[in-house]
């Protein structure tokens, strides 16, 4: 299926939104305004003639200089249909996106894993912590200005010192807690 | 009468746990001895080997890649060298593309055997890794034998093969064929039918097809549930849709299930190995013929000056991609790999996206075992046949 003809099965169910057909050559692609992701998504989803039921990833790519500065990728699969499509979301370096969990539950991870990289916020995403980075790590390390190689001190961590009047006094609260 | 207290109990899994495959690391909330909750923590074995892509030219990116899914290393190279292949526009010779599936089964069998292994192995059947591992050890062999090197051999390069097939390739092949499927035979006359494995096994961990898309989990996992989306039957690649076999299926969706699913997947792989050898002449073309991206041979090199300009110019400055982006999936061991690049023009990429399976599966996994009893996250686990290289990256 063409990215117009399914540009058009979409212009009924989400009116208003501009789609745009991007170059590609592989699979239809095509540019999804911000505002209207959720709902293209749904429809995507739901439309009988499309039913694009598997979110394959969501990724993203950074093409500093350019204005927006962000594009965020989703490759759909329709296992009913055998149909594959690339929406293409463009967002500026400060910009957000909708989260579409509501739409396909296994978006959470790939989201967050944009967040942790790009530094991309999905509104309402409910769990936007860091993924593969360590949760105290500054920066966004998929982004183009983000150096390759970083010289950063071997960070260490003091192990928990007890003494052994304090150990004593922790076993015997324990034990009162489950006698209690 | 007294009232009873009750309280749930916080138990930390990981990450140097034996069962979870690498270093994943679990936060359990159990009442007795049931699950409440798990909380997955990944991330340890993040290497950046993504970024570190975008430094490299393109040829130099393939083992990298090869180095995140390391029991199915060669399916991440075929998806790359794929997608690549894809923006350059290159479309290759019958013989490299029957070389290439034939490397990709062998490569799933090797990585359905660890699988194999451990899954039994963590559910108390601790000699099948033992038969498993004696397998493998042969498929290394071969790769070995084609480049040198047993767990990541880059053989698969833009633009076709590293070189040709060395001498003795077909008969090492043929007699790992020859024997495989009694071994096949075996492991099944220890584990299908074995009580205790049963036990262990069935109604355990069920997913329905509908929950399995949900959560993105396609492949072997979404087959025990009864779907027979397979990348290889339904976006055909490498010329499989010219070879006869089947995609096996289940619809229980537990763990004794994807374990069978598996377990008649390496039968189906044999089958289409013993094709793919049939087909492949033991010399022959191993490269396509454009001379952008594969060097040209060395006797030209010596004796053309256009050869020598060519020669140098793909090893000192690479070779360049035109701007786009293409993502090519491949039936990998663990379902569907993929690999997204964008290129902006030159001759490094811009960006390199590798498509986990393993990634989605841990995703899964808390709602996969929760409620279920403790003891069956180790078989959720090695039922869901994840790397953590692969999730991690």
């Amino acid at each position: 299926m063409e990215a117009a003809a399914i540009i058009e099965s979409l212009q009924s169910a989400v009116p208003g939104a501009a789609y745009e057909v991007g170059h590609s050559v592989d699979m239809p692609t095509i540019y999804v305004p911000a505002e209207h992701l959720a709902a293209t998504c749904r429809a995507l989803r739901d439309l009988p003639a499309l039913q694009f039921n598997v979110l394959i990833e969501v990724t993203a790519a950074d093409y500093l200089p350019r204005d927006p500065r962000f594009e965020v990728v989703y490759h759909l699969l329709s296992v009913p249909k055998r149909y594959r499509l690339r929406l293409k979301v463009r967002v500026a370096a400060n910009g957000t996106l909708p989260t579409v969990q509501g739409v396909w539950r296994g978006a959470g991870w790939p989201e967050r894993e944009v967040w942790d990289m790009f530094g991309i916020v999905f509104d309402n995403h409910g769990d936007l912590r860091r993924l593969l980075m360590p949760e105290d790590w500054e920066g966004h390390p998929g982004r183009k200005d983000y150096p390759v190689q970083i010289r950063k001190s071997a960070q260490t961590y003091e192990p928990l010192e007890v003494s052994e009047a304090e150990f004593r006094a922790n076993i015997e609260r324990d034990r009162q807690k489950r006698t209690h | 009468m007294a009232e009873i207290r009750t309280e749930t109990m916080t138990v930390n899994m990981g990450p140097q746990h034996p069962s979870t495959h690498g270093v994943l690391r679990l936060v359990l909330e159990l009442d007795g001895e049931f699950i409440k909750s798990v909380m997955p923590t990944i991330g340890y074995l993040h290497t950046g080997i993504e970024k570190t892509a975008e430094q490299k030219k393109w040829q130099q990116v393939v083992p990298l890649v090869e180095r995140m899914d390391y029991l199915g290393a060669q399916s991440n190279s075929l998806s790359y060298v794929l997608a690549v292949e894809k923006l350059l526009g290159l479309t290759m010779p019958q013989r490299v593309n029957d070389i290439r599936v034939l490397i990709a089964e062998l490569q799933r069998l090797a990585s359905h055997l660890i699988w194999l292994g451990t899954h039994a192995m963590e559910i108390g059947a601790v000699s099948m890794l033992f038969y498993a591992v004696r397998e493998r050890e042969l498929l290394l062999n071969i790769n070995e034998l084609i480049a040198g090197f047993r767990f990541f051999p880059s053989y698969f390069r833009v633009g076709g093969l590293r070189e040709d097939l060395p001498r003795g390739f077909h008969e090492a092949v043929n007699a790992f064929l020859e024997r495989f499927p009694g071994k096949i035979d075996e492991f099944e006359g220890l584990l299908t039918k074995n009580d205790i494995f049963r036990r262990r096994t069935e109604g355990v961990g069920a997913l329905t097809l509908e929950d399995a898309f949900q959560w993105g989990l396609v492949g072997p996992i979404a087959r025990a549930c009864g779907s027979d989306y397979d990348v290889r039957k339904y976006f055909p690649y490498c010329g499989y849709e010219s070879y006869d076999f089947t995609v096996p299926t289940a619809t229980e969706g537990d763990v004794y299930a994807r374990y069978r699913v598996r377990v008649a997947e390496m039968r189906q792989s044999v089958k289409i190995c013993q094709q793919a050898i049939q087909r492949i002449s033991p010399s022959g073309v191993w490269a396509c013929d454009d001379t952008r991206v594969v060097p040209p041979p060395k006797d030209k090199v010596y004796t053309e000056m256009e050869a020598l300009i060519q020669h140098f110019l793909i090893y000192s400055q690479g070779f360049t991609v035109p701007a786009g982006d293409a993502y090519v999936p491949i039936e990998g061991p663990r379902g569907e790999h993929g690999c997204y690049i964008v290129s902006d023009g030159s001759n490094r990429p811009w960006r390199v996206k590798m498509r986990a399976p393993s990634f989605m599966a841990i995703q899964a996994l808390p709602s996969i075992v929760q409620g279920g009893l403790i003891a069956d996250v180790v078989a959720v686990i090695g039922s869901n046949d994840v790397v953590m290289g692969d999730c991690d990256r």
